[in-house]
């Protein structure tokens, strides 16, 4: 009687922790469904103002960002982020989407870059709306939708960041002693009921990378990669990375070609 | 000023799909701003309505429960492709913003 007892007992005990995860995971795809349709993407209102700023003359310059090179010629949008990080001959280093409108902004508008560094994201505990470089990274980066990701890797310099990046993500560092490869290295990982990317397996990174920059509906604004970056460096305690710096362009680029030959599905929504 | 809506309106069968997308902090009255510690003041979408040719079909209230920048879809019997949609949207500061868009 009494084993009887406790064999139930166990069973109803493995049903409780079983239960939760299982009916997390159900609902968790329904919601992501449910964010899939694109109608529903507030990340199109951000396109949208990033557009508006993108062709207004601004900054000391009085010049608008419509003659910036993201690669393929001086205001040659269509297909540029697919290619990105790539080399540029100008700045002579390594380049994504967000450091290359710094420079732009810089260059073209004459705006202080350490003064838009100083603000590069919007905080959502303020309830804020996009900064101007996330509304431009999103109107840039949708010029690229449907598009397979194509970044070159001919230059040196490009070679050197995609090596690079890949050794950074490795690198364990900071208080807690993390380095990226010990949540995104490994199938299967994640942080509550949130999947985590493994970076070595195609499929996931495609599906990652072809969706950022993406609407965050938990933030209520459009993220990019840099503050992808920046947000997964906060988590594992380490200093502020640096908006556009070479460590994470490098971070990027080996992001970008391990998701090779995915197709970009922009703008992303993520919860 | 308020920045502008998105509208998407598609016909089903005899069904048009309207979907919406606007711009709005929806602030609840009910958040502290971490600085400060005082109460952010409220600012929501009070109402939006919304007209098939010049016939109002839908008249919704809305409150500091729906999220940022939300998303309202809705489905109208009766138009035709190439009839116009628009909405309307007020506020609790009484901000207005309007939009309109071609059946497809």
């Amino acid at each position: 009687m009494k084993r009887n007892l406790t064999v139930k007992g166990m069973a109803a005990l493995a049903l409780a922790l079983a239960a939760p995860v299982a009916m997390g995971e159900v609902s968790v795809e329904e919601y992501r469904a449910m964010l899939a349709d694109k109608d529903a993407n507030p990340g199109f209102l951000v396109i949208d103002q990033g557009e508006v700023l993108y062709k207004t003359k601004r900054g000391p310059k009085n010049a608008s960002l419509e003659k910036c090179d993201f690669g393929l010629g001086p205001g040659k949008l269509k297909g540029a982020y697919a290619q990105l990080p790539r080399y540029f001959k100008d700045t002579k280093r390594v380049q994504d989407i967000e450091s290359r409108l710094l420079t732009c902004t810089v260059t073209l508008q004459g705006f202080d870059e350490a003064e838009i560094k100083k603000k590069t994201f919007a905080d959502q505990r303020y309830n804020e709306t996009n900064t101007d470089i996330e509304m431009l990274a999103a109107y840039v980066a949708y010029q690229s939708n449907g598009m397979r990701i194509n970044p070159p890797l001919k230059h040196p310099a490009e070679k050197e960041a995609r090596k690079v990046g890949e050794a950074y993500f490795w690198n364990r560092h900071g208080p807690m002693d993390f380095s990226c490869a010990t949540c995104h290295a490994e199938d299967g990982k994640r942080v509550r009921l949130q999947n985590l990317v493994n970076v070595y397996n195609k499929k996931d990174i495609q599906a990652t990378m072809s969706t950022w920059p993406t609407y965050r509906v938990s933030h209520g604004v459009a993220r990019n990669m840099q503050h992808r970056m920046w947000d997964c460096h906060w988590q594992m305690r380490t200093p502020d990375i640096e908006f556009g710096s070479p460590a994470t362009t490098a971070l990027i680029s080996f992001l970008t070609h391990q998701a090779k030959g995915g197709t970009y599905d922009l703008p992303g929504m993520k919860r | 000023m308020a920045e502008p809506m998105r509208i998407r309106a598609t016909m089903a069968g005899d069904v048009a799909d309207v979907k919406v997308l606007m711009n709005h902090a929806m602030e609840t009255g009910l958040r502290k701003d971490a600085k400060t510690g005082q109460l952010v003041p409220a600012h929501y979408i009070t109402e939006v309505t919304a007209s098939v040719n010049g016939t109002k079909v839908l008249d919704a209230g809305m409150s500091g429960g729906i999220s940022k920048n939300p998303y309202l879809g809705f489905k109208v019997k009766g138009p035709k492709a190439g009839d116009k949609v628009v909405v309307n949207w007020v506020d609790n500061k009484g901000d207005k913003n309007t939009a309109e868009a071609t059946i497809g």
